[in-house]
């Protein structure tokens, strides 16, 4: 009997012990019990979640990819720096879609159906989105997708950080038609479905909106690297306005083309919506220098929020590493995400959807941003930047907070024949 | 024409003609160590593409270190840079012909898998390397900027420099085939090679030379290119095809079918692309093509050899 009576005491102390200890650091389990906040059977134990990240860290796009996963990386670093999510540290699953987007389907469902994870960040080309949307929407899973893209797609499995078309286009074609009394525009993109939907759209507002007029819209195959053609016809019908969504590698042949024949930012305007400061770290910034960037953020934004973030990205991945548009939208996923779960104070999908609708952040790095309340994805500023010599951009121009719009009316675009 | 008046025809054909021109030094630059490895040799190398690449990395590491080292030199790197892109591209298709390819004469198959294979590796050491992103050299002045020949007419120097070194290489690769010795052993081991062994040359080693050569002249290509487009890991695969097509279209054979379809393919896409996008000029380009190749298998040019 003194035996067990002993046990019994010692059992006690440890029970007291851990109770204690959990009191003290992890005391949100009792305030939030794993079986409350996690009903859907979710990677969630009494003091981790588990989430994934899913991009290209092979292949061809593995040169875009990359600022997203550091900034993923970065982001979820922070958090558990400052107590994770509801108590939770997160734990981050890996996963490579090597460019090739079947892989990402299929890394989507290991993550999803293996790992159970609560989230994934991930995602670039709409190419490997689109992927994946299946495998989301039949897991009931949450994606959070980083890059401005072409619009037209709302899932209510997908938080969509970048800008669609509407709010990259329309207020900066509004800027330049006012800035430079512009006329006549002359459009060229690669030859996928964003420069193409991005381009019906701007060809519609310029039309019927600014009254003006579009010389041309010209398209290249991606990784083109002849563009004296093109350079021809803009010498030869004078445009006001050089309208650009060339993706890739492609900016490299048609900046330093350009800037060759002599076409340069003192003789004409050229607004772009695909260079960030990833790509002007390749083309040179003597070729695109006067000429203007439509995004939402850029380094060189000057807040302290965006400050911070720069030098934390900065410590943690190198002093010669550049934040481009999508990095910084890809920056700001895990932060929605969480800021959702405490509110929802439940890892439930359906629940963290929920509460992250019209949910606001003005502690961000681009300034402020809201979560829509119905298509998901986000109100943001835009604004144009002018490239300097020195590889950043100045910026000259900042919108008003502009509504997402992913199904623009009255423009003639037909999603399946663009895919 | 798309509303165009006739004078303004006359400055587009004007303009177009010398982009095809730019575009023509390209095609050529880029055709001429496949004239040689596949035209000569009939052997089909996938990885033509990766010495190209070898080339413009190999230049970009030259560039950088001027501009570590001699920045007052800067404007002459490209001499070095040519030569050593030569040298490695050629050193590197030695190994490779000595290694592996001469293994696979007997199997031309086995010979297309394996080059791939090698394509794909070297494209994975590049980007181990020198990361995925897409460097570039910075072009030094004399490269920079373009020649005004009327109002509206402009060849840019980068163009010119690789239609110089285009036309350059067709003399010494043409001087070399058709008047020097060595090029008389290629063309007899080409066309019969038993008897060009019995009569006393020997033929595996003008086989592994004139791979290596063919490999070094994509490895001068590939530093030409840095001067007009950025360096990947995969930039030179993406040249392949029209690579293949230009030596095919003119005959394998023949160096004059080589610059006579890198000549007509260059300006029939310039011409093209102006009044239809570029997309829609490469699809007509190619299909014209392949109708040409359908009525003449054997290409433009041909030799005449008894079958």
């Amino acid at each position: 009997m003194q035996h067990s009576n002993w046990r019994k005491s010692i059992a006690a102390l440890t029970i007291a012990a851990l109770a204690g200890a959990g009191a003290s650091s992890v005391g949100a389990n009792e305030e939030y019990p794993t079986d409350e906040v996690n009903t859907t059977g979710l990677a969630v134990t009494d003091d981790t979640v588990e989430v994934g990240i899913l991009h290209s860290l092979t292949g061809t796009m593995a040169i875009s990819e990359t600022g997203s996963v550091e900034a993923e990386q970065l982001a979820i670093r922070q958090i558990n720096e400052s107590g994770g999510v509801l108590g939770r540290q997160i734990e981050t699953e890996v996963e490579d879609g090597a460019s090739d987007w079947p892989t990402f389907a299929e890394r989507a469902s290991s993550l999803l159906e293996s790992d159970d994870v609560a989230a994934v960040f991930g995602c670039w080309t709409s190419a490997s989105r689109k992927a994946v949307l299946p495998v989301f929407e039949e897991n009931n899973g949450l994606l959070y997708y980083p890059t401005f893209y072409e619009g037209l797609e709302a899932s209510p499995n997908v938080f969509y950080q970048g800008q669609e078309a509407t709010q990259q286009i329309i207020a900066g074609l509004n800027w330049v038609h006012e800035k430079e009394n512009a006329d006549t525009y002359y459009l060229i993109g690669s030859d996928y479905i964003w420069p193409r939907t991005s381009h019906a759209i701007a060809r519609h507002h310029i039309e019927n909106e600014l009254g003006a007029k579009v010389v041309a819209e010209q398209y290249f195959p991606l990784g083109h690297t002849n563009f004296r053609s093109a350079i021809n016809q803009i010498r030869l019908k004078n445009p006001d306005v050089v309208y650009s969504i060339i993706a890739g590698d492609s900016n490299v042949s048609f900046w330093s083309q350009l800037n060759s024949a002599g076409i340069n930012a003192d003789n004409q305007t050229v607004l772009t919506n695909s260079v960030t400061e990833d790509e002007v770290k390749a083309i040179g910034a003597e070729n695109v220098e006067g000429h203007y960037s439509a995004m939402k953020y850029f380094q060189s934004l000057d807040n302290p929020h965006n400050k911070e973030f720069v030098e934390e990205f900065k410590e943690m991945h190198g002093e010669d590493s550049v934040i481009g548009d999508v990095t910084q939208a890809a920056y700001l996923g895990p932060w929605i995400w969480k800021r959702a779960v405490e509110k929802a104070e439940s890892f439930d999908v359906d629940k963290v959807r929920e509460a992250a609708r019209g949910m606001e952040f003005d502690d961000v790095p681009e300034g402020y941003v809201r979560v829509h309340e119905e298509n998901q994805h986000l109100w943001s500023k835009l604004r144009i930047g002018q490239w300097q010599s020195d590889g950043t951009a100045e910026v000259v121009y900042e919108s008003d907070l502009i509504e997402p719009d992913p199904f623009p009316e009255d423009v003639d675009i037909d999603p399946d024949e663009m895919e | 024409m798309g509303g165009y008046t006739t004078s303004e025809i006359a400055t587009i054909m004007a303009m177009q003609g010398i982009a095809g021109l730019s575009l023509f030094g390209v095609f050529l630059l880029m055709a001429l160590g496949l004239a040689i490895i596949f035209g000569q040799m009939g052997v089909i190398n996938m990885a033509h593409g990766e010495f190209l690449t070898l080339g413009s990395y190999a230049t970009y590491v030259v560039a950088t270190m001027f501009e570590s080292y001699a920045p007052g030199l800067f404007s002459y790197y490209f001499p070095v840079a040519i030569v050593l892109s030569f040298l490695v591209a050629f050193g590197v298709g030695y190994l490779l012909e000595y290694g592996l390819v001469r293994h696979l004469y007997k199997r031309p198959l086995d010979t297309l898998l394996a080059t791939w294979a090698v394509g794909l590796i070297m494209q994975q050491i590049f980007r181990s390397i020198f990361g995925g992103r897409g460097v570039s050299a910075d072009a030094p002045d004399w490269l920079q900027g373009s020649i005004q020949l009327s109002q509206m007419l402009f060849l840019s120097r980068s163009d010119l420099f690789v239609m110089c070194i285009a036309i350059a290489m067709t003399v010494i690769v043409s001087i070399l085939l058709y008047r020097a010795r060595w090029g008389m052993r290629v063309r007899s081991t080409t066309q019969n090679r038993a008897m060009a062994n019995a009569v006393g040359i020997n033929t595996a080693k003008v086989d592994r030379n004139t791979f290596a050569l063919g490999c070094g002249l994509a490895g001068i290509a590939g530093s030409a290119f840095t001067t007009i487009s950025a360096t990947t890991p995969t930039a030179g695969a993406q040249y392949l095809v029209d690579t293949f097509l230009v030596v095919v279209l003119g005959g394998a054979a023949s160096l004059l079918g080589t610059v006579a379809s890198a000549f007509s393919i260059a300006q029939a896409q310039s011409i093209l692309e102006f009044f239809i996008t570029g997309s829609m000029a490469k699809v007509l380009t190619l299909m014209v093509v392949i109708g040409i190749i359908m009525l003449r298998p054997q290409g433009l040019f041909t030799l005449k050899v008894r079958q």
